[in-house]
């Protein structure tokens, strides 16, 4: 893997939104020729956003020929619902950018039969000739997406239920009330995201710092759904100073080239 | 025609760089219009896959709600209660001149008058939808006959009236017929007032209680009949008393019906109302008050001497003088300078002042779906001001309707 640590969060951002602009543009994408970026939601990528469509009004950046196919939705969420991931990806991203509504793709968690929604998602992936980059995040229970510990690392995209954790971890988005936050959802799965060609994992805050330890420090563990991706051949790791509080000095140095 | 299946087809436009009002604040948001309504982009986006037809930079402008102006008499040498052949010029005038206000609906008003003159004008005045024609008339407000001698102002005594015992039968006789009426003013003291209210209320026409001497005991049991808006507050009605509060005591009463809110109306020229007193009032009861110009024929006709009807004016900048006296003559401050006025003096906030020349009016009509809003599916009646309040372009249905000579959207 490669681990980039960055001062802070804003530092983090910023090269993250690089590297994926970087990406874009050195694919050179046309007509015939989709550049495929898989997406996250959560407070992480927000700055990463916020600079991509920086890029994007700068100029330098447009998104006519790109395909995204985010990570997961809450199901029974009204598609309007403020905290949906469809709200969430109109307001902080598709709203202030180029992209072709029709090549944004995101899980429908209202669909009348859930496991063939998640069918034709895949089915998608597949057509658009599947995820250049992948970019995800972590959450403090150590999982990719809405992959809970406990999922397959091998699993596909699928109907999950929430661990008490990620629970509460999103209550503050729901008043705080813990009966108002959704208890299930579509989510890509562990070899969905493995499938892609480059992944790339934002970490930031001291809050992630132990799932990070686990995740690249420790075995490949269904526990820690994000370890998976030690055995992926290209993955980046994006992280600020505070998600490494958890890791060796050793590790820290090596990543940072110091020695 | 707004909305309908041939709205679907019809483009989609997306004003950029621009500060909309809505849900009580100034959000830096795109505004999408449609059909002549305002599209959910969000909706578009996801359902409909679709993208904007054509986009308009708005300059870093605020984007409010239409003004909507339910007292106004006349303007540019017209006065609505003059009984003419063609009625209709005259409203058709004063609609397409108030559209640089920022006005975009409105209630022509008729003071009180004969007979005649209500069984002439009134046909003439149907209810119509603005557009690059003019604002929209929303109805007519007629402000009496029904009033109080003491307290007529302006009005002429000779045509006033009181109910007879059969009272509604009494005021479709006085007005003819009430099709295009939106709004009474009436005072609420005169005998048999209560039947009519309710009678007129039934109706949907929106009961207004002013040029009155009721004391606030009245005055509550006009809003529990039906009432819901006072006529320009403070004048025309007994003056505030620590004892009896009249009219104005509406705007603290406990006694009003539950979930009823009293709107009241005010002139904020500088001129008809203290400032002190515009602070009262708003601060008393901030979510019912509604600007209103009630201007006089002479709005617009620029400073100077003036023969309109059967009098003579003198014009000196915001104030409109009976000539050779200093009596004032009537209002003649455009809607935005009152908005202006009116932000100056209390100090309230932009949302604060732009909501009681839109939002609050369309509330007093029960029109707050349509008109007055930037909410999703209202209609696109909306107005481009400058951060000092300034009107720089007015649209009506989504469509350019006046622009200013420096303005370029």
């Amino acid at each position: 893997m490669r681990l980039v640590i960055l001062d802070n969060y804003d530092l983090a951002s910023e090269w993250a939104a690089k590297y994926i602009c970087n990406r874009i543009i050195q694919f050179r994408p046309g007509q015939d020729r989709y550049f495929t970026l898989g997406l996250p939601t959560g407070s992480t990528p927000l700055g990463c956003y916020k600079k991509l469509i920086e890029y994007h009004k700068n100029g330098d950046l447009s998104f006519k020929y790109v395909k995204t196919f985010n990570m997961d939705e809450y199901v029974g969420l009204p598609r309007n619902h403020p905290e949906s991931y469809h709200s969430y990806m109109w307001n902080n991203f598709f709203k202030h950018i180029d992209i072709d509504p029709n090549n944004a793709h995101i899980l429908d968690g209202n669909a009348t039969d859930l496991q063939a929604e998640c069918d034709a998602f895949e089915k998608k992936i597949k057509e658009a000739g599947g995820i250049d980059l992948f970019v995800g995040g972590i959450g403090p229970d150590g999982h990719i997406a809405f992959n809970e510990p406990g999922s397959s690392l091998v699993s596909r995209t699928r109907l999950k239920t929430l661990a008490m954790d990620t629970i509460l971890a999103n209550a503050k988005y729901f008043d705080g009330d813990l009966s108002k936050v959704p208890t299930m959802a579509l989510t890509v799965g562990v070899g969905t995201v493995m499938d892609a060609r480059e992944v790339m994992i934002l970490i930031t805050g001291a809050h992630k710092a132990f799932a990070l330890y686990k995740a690249i420090e420790e075995g490949v563990n269904h526990m820690w759904t994000v370890s998976a991706f030690q055995q992926h051949p290209r993955t980046i790791f994006v992280c600020d100073e505070d998600a490494t509080l958890e890791l060796r000095v050793k590790t820290v140095k090596y990543f940072k080239g110091e020695h | 025609m707004r909305g309908g299946q041939g709205a679907a087809r019809a483009p989609v436009i997306q004003f950029t760089n621009c500060r909309i009002l809505r849900g009580g604040a100034l959000l830096r948001e795109d505004l999408w219009v449609r059909g002549g309504r305002i599209l959910d982009p969000e909706k578009l986006f996801f359902e409909e896959r679709r993208v904007a037809d054509q986009q308009r930079d708005c300059g870093g402008c605020i984007l409010a709600p239409g003004f909507i102006d339910v007292q106004i008499n006349g303007g540019f040498g017209v006065d609505f209660s003059q009984a003419s052949e063609d009625v209709g010029s005259g409203i058709a005038l004063v609609a397409r001149r108030i559209l640089s206000h920022g006005v975009t609906s409105f209630c022509p008003t008729l003071v009180t008058s004969p007979l005649e003159v209500y069984h002439k004008v009134l046909p003439q005045i149907p209810v119509k939808s603005g557009g690059p024609h003019g604002a929209g008339v929303l109805g007519v407000h007629l402000e009496g006959p029904f009033i109080s001698r003491e307290k007529r102002g302006a009005h002429p005594e000779a045509h006033l009236r009181s109910f007879e015992a059969d009272a509604f039968q009494d005021v479709l006789a006085t007005y003819g017929s009430l099709d295009n009426v939106r709004i009474v003013t009436l005072a609420p003291e005169l005998d048999h007032s209560h039947e009519v209210i309710r009678a007129l209320t039934a109706l949907g026409i929106c009961v207004s209680l002013g040029h009155s001497v009721a004391d606030l005991g009245t005055a509550e049991k006009a809003v529990q009949s039906g009432a819901t808006f006072i006529t320009h507050l403070f004048n025309a009605m007994l003056p505030f008393h620590h004892r009896d509060p009249g009219i104005v005591g509406l705007l603290t009463s406990d006694r009003l019906p539950a979930g009823r809110r009293i709107f009241y109306g005010m002139i904020a020229d500088g001129i008809h109302t203290n400032p002190a007193a515009l602070r009262i009032a708003h601060r008393a009861h901030p979510k019912g008050l509604v600007l209103v110009t009630d201007a006089v024929p002479a709005l617009g006709l620029g400073n100077g001497r003036h023969t309109l009807g059967q009098q003579e004016v003198e014009v000196d900048g915001l104030t409109a003088y009976v000539a050779g006296t200093s009596t004032l003559s009537g209002s003649i401050a455009p809607m935005d300078t009152c908005v202006r006025h009116f932000l100056q003096a209390t100090g309230c906030s932009v949302e604060c002042a732009l909501e009681a020349a839109s939002l609050h009016p369309a509330q007093l009509l029960g029109l707050e779906k349509r008109k007055g809003t930037l909410d999703f599916g209202a209609d696109a009646d909306f107005v481009v001001l400058d951060n000092s309040l300034h009107v720089r372009a007015t649209y009506i249905s989504g469509e350019l309707v006046w622009q200013a000579e420096e303005a370029r959207l």
